[in-house]
């Protein structure tokens, strides 16, 4: 019965609030036991993706298939979805034991397995012996495992996550990415992650979801999200980028501030006005010559692993990241291979 | 801020003679062997013994009771329900409800007793029914309702959105989050707006002189009577007893209080 194993599809989804559109045509299809992110800047409709899946907002049109049914008029207490919320929305009145017993005791369980439950939920988000503790006392990743183990305690086929780290500290931001993963991986349930952080993103995700203004930009491997943004809003989004005005003289060569490079792409027709997309970290800094874009280092900031120097050029801010810092006030070249040269259409917007 | 200690306790002083001296004659004659007001002659209980005999007072006091115990909790039930809807309104229909409900509390009261009494007549004719509990305890719930939304909406404000749909995310109907999960949330407010409508209800007086009957009249109303003639020293006494009793549910209300604040410090 499962068509191509996908345990979610949205199709062809449309959302308005007070007239203004939400989503646009929103089509996503996600495959069982995926780690999925749904990412963007705010406002972009990552959100209101993830509620139409929990069931918290029906859409104006479209289908949303679970497991090949549509639920779309199916409310959020039947569906066999949990969601960790933004900010946790833990019961403040009940303690942490009855707060993951809570969608157990409401499905009426007997209590030893309830009970047997929640230990083992207690045990994977390491809080054992927490049980009797009130909410208010908890820190804030401690809550975090919480909501974690009071979702998942249910067995939901999809765990819905909506930027569940947001209120965290850096480190502990990190250790619970890598923590969230582990529970993805060892009870095999799909996860779909809503962040505004393209970090976590590239972090956790099997395939990342990237969304603005309420359309799906790109979706992709992080992997692929990174080395091949498909337009010059995700080439921004995902990590920093030099975006410049280009001429696409014909296939495999194109013309920046004047001076023409070999790429490695192709098919935009000739002398075709397209983005141009160099990553900082691939711009080695030379003595300048003629063959380079030459220009004026602005600034230097020391960045712990790395320095980051603007360098100006042709009216552009140059962004390069190098471990080796160049002198304020001196003329240097940029240096950049074939492969670092990523083409795309201008953006519509 | 150490600047004129004196002048302040001074005022301090002032306003608390005014505040209890009327209070402390009161009680200080209601004790007086004589129906005077001016001069003490001796100490006697008697007229608290009388008042237990005054089968007025009395019926009234339990009247008055009986009309606030079933309005204030008919205005609480009533009020937590327009809370839940008023809260989940959007923004413009939501200020407009609001305003529209805090009408009778800025309203005369003199214009709500004689609107209602108004309204009552013009039924009581139609659908043949005398003034009395009934007339009277709709009054009540009518002038009360309202404050028991002002208390519980700040407790919605406060409660974090996404509660309601955690319950629901966990497996609640509709209905059964709401008590499972909201109603706890929003208890304080509940409970505050029960007891000031409880309050309110016993003390009023002025809606009640327009809509009692002969069958029920209420403390105050029947005390008003009762001054009409003469100031009796067991009104006094009568007083006396309320205020006391006030002052014992303060008190005892401040240190529950206190303690409980003092157990969530030790727990933070």
């Amino acid at each position: 019965m499962k068509k191509n194993n996908n345990i979610i599809s949205l199709k062809n989804i449309c959302v308005s609030f007070d007239g203004e559109r939400i989503l646009k045509d929103i089509n996503l299809d996600i495959r069982d036991k995926e780690f999925v992110t749904l990412l963007g800047p705010s406002g972009c409709g990552k959100t209101t993706t993830l509620r139409i899946i929990g069931g918290f907002l029906t859409p104006d049109e479209g289908i949303v298939e679970f497991e090949g049914r549509d639920i779309k008029n199916v409310p959020p207490h039947k569906r066999n979805v949990n969601t960790v919320f933004q900010r946790y929305a833990l019961f403040p009145h009940l303690n942490v034991f009855d707060n993951i017993a809570f969608g157990l005791k409401i499905k009426k369980l007997p209590e030893r397995e309830i009970n047997r439950k929640v230990k083992e939920m207690l045990e994977l988000v390491d809080l054992s012996g927490f049980e009797k503790r009130s909410i208010n006392r908890l820190s804030g990743g401690q809550q975090q495992r919480v909501a974690i183990a009071r979702a998942l305690v249910n067995e939901p086929k999809i765990l819905l996550l909506d930027e569940p780290l947001g209120a965290l500290d850096l480190k502990l931001r990190k250790e619970m990415q890598i923590e969230l993963k582990r529970i993805q991986q060892s009870l095999e349930i799909t996860f779909i992650y809503v962040t505004h952080d393209q970090e976590e993103a590239l972090t956790m995700s099997d395939t990342v979801v990237v969304m603005n203004h309420g359309n799906i930009q790109q979706i992709g491997s992080p992997v692929d999200i990174y080395n091949e943004p498909k337009n010059a809003f995700v080439a921004d989004f995902i990590g920093e980028s030099n975006i410049l005005d280009g001429m696409m003289l014909r296939d495999r060569l194109v013309m920046i501030s004047g001076k023409k490079f070999e790429c490695v792409d192709g098919g935009f027709g000739e002398n075709a006005s397209v983005d141009v997309v160099i990553r900082p970290e691939d711009i080695q800094i030379i003595p300048p010559d003629e063959e380079h874009i030459c220009g004026v280092v602005k600034s230097v900031t020391f960045k712990g692993v790395h320095y980051e120097m603007l360098i100006e050029a042709y009216d552009f801010d140059w962004l390069v990241q190098s471990t080796k810092a160049a002198t304020i006030d001196d003329t240097v070249g940029l240096s950049f291979g074939p492969d670092d040269i990523h083409i795309m259409h201008k953006m519509k917007d | 801020m150490k600047k004129s200690p004196i002048l302040s306790k001074i005022y301090l002083l002032l306003v608390m003679l005014f505040l209890y001296v009327p209070i402390f004659v009161l009680i200080v004659f209601s004790f007086n062997t004589t129906k005077s007001h001016s001069t003490m002659s001796g100490f006697t209980l008697d007229w608290y013994v009388k008042l237990f005999q005054n089968e007025l007072i009395l019926t009234s006091l339990l009247n008055t009771i009986i009309i606030a115990v079933a309005s204030s909790i008919a205005a609480t039930i009533l009020g937590t329900a327009a809370a839940v809807g008023i809260h989940a309104m959007k923004k413009v229909p939501k200020s407009i409800v609001m305003n529209i409900t805090n009408i009778p509390i800025i309203n005369p009261e003199i214009v709500t007793g004689v609107s209602l009494m108004l309204l009552f007549v013009f039924f009581a004719a139609r659908m043949n029914f005398e003034f009395g509990f009934g007339t009277l305890i709709i009054a009540h719930i009518t002038f009360n309702v309202p404050y028991v939304i002002l208390n519980i909406m700040p407790k919605f404000r406060q409660m974090n959105p996404h509660l309601y749909e955690a319950a629901l995310d966990l497996g609640c109907s509709p209905a059964r989050a709401f008590f499972r999960v909201v109603l706890p949330e929003i208890m304080p407010g509940v409970i505050s707006g029960l007891m000031m409508s409880f309050t309110f209800s016993l003390d009023d007086f002025i809606i009640s002189y327009f809509t009692n009957g002969s069958n029920a009249q209420t403390l105050p109303i029947t005390i008003y009577s009762m001054t009409r003639r003469k100031v009796s020293p067991e009104i006094n006494a009568l007083s006396t007893i309320i205020f006391i009793i006030v002052v014992i549910v303060l008190v005892s209300k401040n240190i529950a209080e206190r303690k409980s604040a003092l157990k969530k410090e030790v727990k933070l």
